[in-house]
């Protein structure tokens, strides 16, 4: 294998799991370091840097990070069920206990850059625009057809998940920043909106259509039909308090989630979830399934509904068909008879939550604007430009429906679009990421991390007593983390921003790292090609998708090979270094947000002819 | 050192051997020598070879002078007995303790100073006598522990830190062991685990007295540009003669090396020494060509490195006096005691 180019910015970013998973690439154990610190306010300020909502994120976000972290991997054959840090949940804990960061708050410049952008939709993809492009200068105008700020962060969530004030909170720092939130007034034509003189204009209208279910009587018993989504958004706006007390939802994503567990508040004692695919397929995160049933709502799979029941017009209950997997030679699942009797289940009321839809009416198609035939905007997946050079796309409404996170992380992307594009640069050309790599060493045997490793298995969110939880749909489920708690479930991190540096020429080939590497993660030996070499190191590297770092050749013709799959991050083989050939750095990695910085050509704002 | 203990977090493929415990279960306490010393792998090796042998670590007693060398038994085989003696007399606690209970598998460490100063006369001793024990002398040249004055092993003219040349001779531990009668011996260096696990994995099963002389830098005090210590210059220097596997009677372990001619000794114990000679004129089970050759090798400046000799049908301290199998622990008193009547006969038999 060729020596490993460390100075690729990629290298050491794939080996901080969590965060080379996190859409946005949130800094992850740089703002844990800071948790268990007491440091809050520092670590909100990292996270509002990358995520613009931690408090809402540290509640809701999808957390793709926690999959991929590395605790899970190394606590296997460790720990009696491996599990990842509980980064998701950590986040919150600093938006809970941080101080006033209102100071800390970028200051918009007196005087504006003199242009004028337009953002549809008042989300979490348009705030994120609007959060890194108004301190630039930029005028920004945010249209949404509701009141309040937030999207479908605001009008989908159930209060019981994410409480009204968090959300309040994140949004009013962004509009803070000057930004013309224009609300209650839906776009109806882009068209129009393309003639008002805006430079460049972002489009972050989500996906708002929840599918229906065309089966026999959905007309019939059509009053106690509702879909999901127009359900959830009544609720959370207060016009709809309660529900039947036999309910069924149909669905197995997030959104039936919310609303079964809804249900439960608003006087459904007999809620419950039917899926046509198998359990372990479902949409719905694990911890929402979890949190369902915690509830005491069932979740009965592989039924397939067949009819609305109905007497004199109103909903008596639903048919549903038995099905299994049958999974063919290339492993692709089809769902088929099971050759069961059909399932009747008597209900009062029905949530139909089987998926959401794009849609624009609002976008007339011969502005130049292309779709493609699923009815999406042809959009660079990069650039999040559309084929209407100055008119971007971003969240729900760019690629279908995601998360949160993945609408920041678009929002920024296409900040950084919109900032080159004002000022004539070419939006192709990427700004590199801004990365530090910074030596950790104190003393002999110091480090500035805590590099001991703690064995605690991960800590559990204490909850509200359930009781109490069901009877009012505002009150928050989960108490979040206390700050002893969190700085115990803060220590399982591994630091995995604290990177093994090697450094060839220094090496004595003691094998002192060898021998004190608790995960056998290192190996001298002839070089060879990966996938040989990868079967004769000091452990198997079986997990291709982590990398082995190789060194130049060293004095006795072997090269230093190191698996960076199982290494714990505990500096032990840099203590134990003779001659410092290895050391503990620091990496850290923002992405490049919109700002000169990303613009070469133009560092500063083009003036405007006088 | 580290001030970290080591986490005890292992890598999940980590497998164990028949004894049931993983190579993990063969550690000691956290090493308190300096980074990157010789002595720890030395330690590491120590650790492979008792688990590759499904060794159960009750069964080991680790005995050791003083020194940073006769330290490392605290860090290795957390769950044998260990002693630590004064300075140079770890082979007659380790001789005494064998007499009292011969079932356990004896491990004498020691130093260079520890061995071939101080300690000199007892080394002489212990192997005449055939005591059934793997001694290991880490080999650095220098007195580790009391800031690096030369040791009686280093090389005459190597030079100091500070820059000044040993005028002294060296002793040399393996031309020693061989002249006293050890019946295993051999040569290694810290730096080359391929080399010193099997090494010492043979020496364990040897029913005699074994003898491994293993360089093991200094790197605070002897791993300089001029040191014959140093991991640069036994590098540099080092001949293997053969390489060495052993081979359990149970379980076949290869290794590739190149080839060359494989002579197999079938030990006592049933198990067998498979070396591939590197040095096809060279044969391991002639004592007397085997210190020539040694020498001869030693007079052009090379460090001769493997197994250099071994007697496969060694007899040990306990065949030759004719003791009783049992072990003291195990005898009751009237065996221990066998009382006034007995002291008698014995007194009257030597009148
Ligand atoms: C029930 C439910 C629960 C969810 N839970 C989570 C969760 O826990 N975690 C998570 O990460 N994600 C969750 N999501 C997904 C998440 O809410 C979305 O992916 C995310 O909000 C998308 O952000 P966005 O900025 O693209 O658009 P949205 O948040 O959908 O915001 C779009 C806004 O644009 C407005 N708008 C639309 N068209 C126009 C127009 N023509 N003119 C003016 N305004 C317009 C809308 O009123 C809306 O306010 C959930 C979704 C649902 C349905
Ligand atoms: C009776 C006695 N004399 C002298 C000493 C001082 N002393 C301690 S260690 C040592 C030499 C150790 O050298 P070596 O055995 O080579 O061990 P190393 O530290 O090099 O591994 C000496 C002379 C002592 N501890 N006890
Ligand atoms: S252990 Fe910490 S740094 Fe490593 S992946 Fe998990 S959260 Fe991220
Ligand atoms: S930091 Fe070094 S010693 Fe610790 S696990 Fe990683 S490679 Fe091994
Ligand atoms: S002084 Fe020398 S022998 Fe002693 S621990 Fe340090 S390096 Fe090892
Ligand atoms: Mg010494």
């Amino acid at each position: 294998m060729k020596p490993t180019d460390i100075g690729n910015p990629a290298y050491f970013h794939k080996v901080v799991d969590c965060q080379w998973a996190c859409p946005a690439h949130t800094p992850v154990p740089e703002y844990i370091r800071l948790i268990a610190q007491g440091r809050y306010s520092d670590a909100y300020m990292i996270n509002w840097e990358s995520n613009v909502f931690p408090g809402v994120l540290g509640r809701t976000c999808d957390r793709p990070c926690e999959p991929a972290c590395r605790r899970g991997r190394v606590e296997e054959e460790n720990a009696e069920k491996p599990e990842p840090v509980a980064i998701c949940r950590l986040k919150r804990v600093a938006a809970d206990y941080k101080d006033d960061v209102s100071a800390r708050m970028p200051k918009v410049p007196s005087k504006k850059n003199g242009k004028r952008i337009a953002c549809v939709g008042a989300g979490p993809a348009s705030l994120t625009v609007a959060r890194d492009l108004a301190p630039l200068g930029y005028d920004i105008t945010v249209f949404d057809g509701e009141k309040k700020a937030g999207g479908f962060i605001r009008s989908q969530i159930p209060k019981f998940r994410l409480p009204e004030s968090v959300i309040d909170e994140e949004c009013g720092y962004i509009l803070d920043l000057g930004v013309n939130f224009v609300a209650g007034q839906h776009i109806d034509s882009l068209k129009d909106l393309l003639t008002q003189g805006f430079d460049a204009i972002f489009v972050g209208s989500g996906a708002p259509r929840g599918r229906d279910l065309d089966i026999p009587g959905r007309k019939e018993a059509a009053k106690n039909i509702h879909i999901g989504i127009d359900w959830l958004s009544s609720v959370s706006f207060g016009h709809i308090d309660k529900i039947g007390k036999r309910v069924i939802v149909l669905g197995g994503g997030n959104t039936a989630m919310d609303c079964c567990r809804s249900s439960r508040r608003l006087g459904g004692d007999d809620v419950k979830v039917v899926v046509r695919s198998g359990f372990d397929e479902m949409k719905a995160s694990p911890w929402e399934k979890e949190d369902a049933m915690h509830e005491g709502i069932p979740i009965l799979n592989f039924h397939v509904p067949k009819a609305f029941l109905h007497t004199d017009g109103k909903l008596s209950g639903m048919t549903f068909e038995v099905v299994k997997a049958e999974y063919d030679s290339k492993g692709r699942r089809s769902l088929v008879p099971s050759g069961q009797p059909d399932v009747t289940l008597e209900c009062d009321d029905v949530l139909v939550a089987v998926g959401q839809e794009n849609s624009f009416p609002w976008i007339e198609r011969d502005v130049g604007l292309e779709f493609d035939k699923w009815g999406l905007p042809v959009v660079d997946q990069v650039t999040m430009q559309s084929t209407v050079k100055n008119v971007f796309f971003g969240g729900d409404a760019a690629f279908g429906p995601k998360n949160i996170i993945w609408a920041v992380a678009h929002g920024h992307e296409a900040a950084v679009s919109i900032d080159k594009f004002c000022q004539s640069e070419d939006v192709a050309v990427r700004p590199p990421p801004m990365v530090r790599m910074l030596s950790q060493k104190m003393g002999i045997h110091e480090w500035s991390y805590d590099n001991g490793v703690a064995n605690d298995s991960r800590y559990k969110v204490p909850l509200k007593d359930i009781n109490l939880a069901l009877k009012n749909i505002k009150v928050e489920v989960e108490l979040g983390f206390d700050p002893q708690l969190a700085w115990k479930e803060a220590q399982r991190c591994l630091n995995c921003d604290a990177q093994t540096v090697f450094a060839d020429a220094k090496c004595i080939e003691c094998d002192a790292c060898v021998d004190i590497c608790p995960m056998d993660c290192i190996t001298f030996t002839l070089n060879g090609e990966e996938d040989e070499l990868r079967k004769r190191l000091s452990a198997p590297a079986t997990n291709k998708s982590q990398d082995l770092y190789v060194s130049g050749t060293l004095k006795t013709s072997r090269v230093m090979v190191k698996d960076e799959d199982m290494c714990l991050h505990c500096g032990l083989c840099a203590e134990r270094c003779p001659t410092g050939a290895w050391d503990m750095q620091k990496y850290f990695m923002q992405t490049a947000k919109a700002g000169p910085a990303c613009r070469p050509k133009n560092p500063t704002p083009a003036r405007r002819a006088a | 050192m580290t001030y970290l203990t080591k986490p005890t977090l292992h890598h999940p493929t980590l497998v164990k051997n028949k004894a049931g415990y993983t190579r993990r279960d063969y550690e000691g306490k956290v090493s308190t020598l300096c980074a990157g010393c010789g002595h720890d792998s030395i330690s590491a090796a120590f650790i492979q070879a008792c688990w590759e042998l499904d060794i159960q670590p009750h069964r080991v007693a680790k005995l050791s002078g003083i020194g940073c060398s006769s330290k490392t038994p605290d860090y290795f085989l957390g769950n044998s007995h260990g002693f630590n003696t004064v300075h140079g007399r770890m082979p007659s606690v380790l001789t005494g303790a064998n007499l009292a209970n011969r079932e356990l598998i004896y491990l004498g460490v020691s130093g260079d100073g520890d061995s071939a100063s101080i300690g000199i006369g007892q080394f002489a001793h212990v192997m005449r006598r055939g005591v059934n024990m793997t001694y290991i002398v880490e080999n650095n040249g220098v007195y580790g522990l009391t800031k690096g004055q030369f040791s009686a092993t280093a090389d005459q003219g190597s030079k100091s830190k500070k820059g000044v040349a040993n005028t002294d001779s060296p002793v040399d531990m393996v031309a020693l062991a061989l002249q006293l009668g050890a019946t295993y011996v051999g040569r290694s260096f810290s730096g080359d685990k391929r080399q010193l696990v099997p090494l010492i994995k043979g020496a364990l099963a040897h029913q005699g007295a074994a003898f491994l002389d293993v360089v093991s830098p200094c790197v605070a005090f002897n791993n300089h540009a001029g040191s014959t210590k140093s991991y640069d210059y036994v590098r540099e220097h080092n001949e293997a003669v053969s390489r060495i596997d052993f081979i359990t009677t149970r379980s076949e372990i290869t290794v590739d090396y190149p080839e060359g001619e494989v002579v197999e000794v079938a030990q006592h114990d049933g198990s067998t020494l498979r070396l591939r000679k590197l040095h096809p004129e060279y044969d391991p089970t002639n004592r007397i060509s085997a210190m020539n050759y040694i020498q001869e090798h030693h007079a052009k400046g090379e460090v001769v490195t493997g197994l250099l000799y071994v007697d496969p049908q060694p007899e040990d301290l306990h065949t030759h006096l004719n003791t009783a199998e049992m072990p003291f622990n195990r005898m009751g008193k009237k065996e221990l005691c066998p009382g006034s009547a007995m002291l008698e006969r014995i007194n009257a038999s030597l009148r």
